[in-house]
């Protein structure tokens, strides 16, 4: 195991999950991040799709990577990509049908998605497979995690269940909770995913990007026109 | 074995071939043209390979599903039980005209599928766009319902009824009893609507607040101060959504269903593609029939 994994493969796996998260460090592939997240079930099924795709399709295209005419580069990768999403799409009606079912259109919007285009063009053109496989598989893994956070608070706080299973009882079922119905809708992922980024940011300074311009103080502004 | 020389020869040349053209320039037409092509075909196959493959399992799927809301519509759905089998045994098939309500002999129940009828400008019919309140502007000639009987009497209608709501278009079963009149249960196994909103159609408590509705206005005018749209004559489908909660002792709340809850504009569909379908339009002759002869 340590043989496969050295210390470049190990660095490609692990990095994307807090260091360099796609989600609140690169912020790619927010708009399924709102999509699919208002239940764990689907959060589950998107994640292992999109890290399916994206290991698989930097494997491919770093193994044909010296022989992309760079004219047709792009189109390339989206061939490879958008065969793998239509696989695994097809994959799902077959094996997961009342998932697929909530997933819907979101499956086949794996192509548009920022990461595995963003990691195909960043990585895989330059690097050899197994570590392009491992850094698409990290980015999945990445993206998964904060997803799986978010479609967390949304499906406990929006449904007062987890995974489908009955958290806290409902008011509307004779419990105490009256569930919040913002977190069913898109937008209450924008809250969570701001909050995790803060929340990252606060715990590794580091990940702060610097500010494009300074503005200045009214004190120090006059001072330097006197 | 001269053929299998030929082939290795053939196999040869294709190496020296391959070997020149990855050897050329990657920005060279020859080599664009190429990759380009060997690409689409390589991802052709495997696309195409696994579209064929699984197509049984899907289609199966898909099959599976619609018995499963027609079994779970009448009630007969019950967990653990096969449900090919338990739809093979309490449900029955039939193809009715919709114009005149009489059945449709002579074609293939289990072939005909109304959704792509619809579609077939030679199986379909255009609505009028003031009759067309559900906004599906055209309907298949025939539909598809399905019975169940219990000792050659029929127990339970189960109709197809579709129309757009806010987002989407919504396709469900609605389930009334024998005398035509009165509901048995409503499902939706095809929609987009907001989830959590409009797309509590599926929620099984609101679904529930449906049972014992009736569906054609009585002697009386019902009770209409709360409800969405306009009131209907004697004979017409009256069933519609409301604002709010329905007061069962009201006059009129039997023809009165709970609106969904922060959705009215998909209450207001769900009310217009029941009362279409239920209308003269729609079901309305073969209800009728239903009620005369019960012949099936």
């Amino acid at each position: 195991m340590s043989e496969i994994l050295n210390d470049e493969t190990k660095k490609v796996l692990v990095e994307p999950l807090v260091d360099n998260n796609p989600i609140t460090l690169q912020v790619l592939g927010i708009c399924s991040a709102l999509a699919v997240t208002s239940q764990m079930s689907t959060s589950l099924i998107m994640a292992l799709a999109l890290t399916l795709v994206t290991a698989f399709s930097s494997a491919a295209i770093s193994a044909i990577r010296n022989h992309i005419p760079s004219s047709i580069r792009i189109i390339v990768q989206m061939i490879i990509i958008a065969s793998l999403v239509i696989v695994v799409d097809q994959v799902l009606k077959a094996f997961a049908y009342e998932v697929s079912k909530q997933l819907s259109v979101f499956v086949g919007l794996i192509i548009t998605n920022c990461i595995v285009m963003g990691r195909a063009e960043g990585y895989a053109m330059k690097n050899p497979p197994l570590e392009s496989f491992m850094d698409g598989i990290g980015n999945g893994l990445g993206y998964s995690l904060i997803l799986i956070v978010v479609a967390f608070f949304r499906e406990l706080f929006g449904s007062g269940k987890l995974l489908g299973i009955e958290i806290i009882k409902l008011s509307k079922d004779g419990g105490w909770y009256d569930p919040n119905g913002l977190m069913l809708l898109p937008p209450s992922a924008f809250f969570i995913i701001g909050l995790i980024i803060w929340g990252v940011r606060q715990w590794k300074p580091k990940q702060v990007e610097k500010a494009d311009f300074k503005i200045m103080s009214i004190a120090h502004g006059e001072g330097g026109h006197h | 074995m001269p053929n299998e020389k030929k082939k290795c020869e053939h196999y040869e040349k294709f190496k020296i071939y391959r070997d020149k053209i990855l050897a050329l320039g990657n920005d060279s037409l020859e080599k664009t043209i190429a990759i380009a092509l060997s690409l689409c075909l390589v991802c052709a196959i495997f696309v195409s390979f696994a579209a064929v493959a699984l197509k049984p399992l899907q289609i199966h799927n898909k099959e599976l599903d619609m018995k499963k809301n027609i079994l779970d519509v009448a009630g007969l759905l019950e967990e653990g039980k096969d449900i090919d089998t338990e739809f093979a045994e309490k449900i029955e098939a039939k193809l009715v005209n919709l114009e005149t309500g009489d059945y449709v002999e002579g074609m293939d129940v289990a072939q005909y599928d109304q959704r792509k009828a619809a579609k077939d400008p030679a199986q379909s019919i255009a609505i009028p766009k003031d009759k067309d309140i559900a906004h599906i502007r055209v309907k298949a000639k025939v539909a598809k319902v399905f019975l169940v009987k219990e000792g050659g009497v029929i127990k339970s209608i189960i109709l197809p009824v579709h129309g757009y709501g806010l987002w989407s278009t919504l396709y469900g079963f609605l389930s009334l009893e024998a005398d035509g009149q009165t509901v048995q249960s409503i499902n939706f196994y095809d929609q987009a609507e907001t989830p959590g909103l409009g797309g509590e159609v599926v929620n099984p408590n609101w679904r529930a607040l449906w049972k014992g509705k009736k569906v054609y206005a009585e002697t009386e005018q019902p009770s209409l101060e709360k409800g969405l749209i306009a009131e209907a004559e004697i004979g017409e489908p009256a069933i519609s959504l409301i604002k709010g909660v329905v007061d069962n002792s009201k006059p009129g709340s039997q023809y009165q269903v709970d609106g969904l809850a922060g959705a009215t504009l998909t209450s207001t569909g769900v009310t217009n593609l029941v009362r279409y379908w239920m209308s003269k339009e729609g079901f309305a002759p073969y209800i009728a029939k239903v009620r005369a002869g019960g012949k099936s």
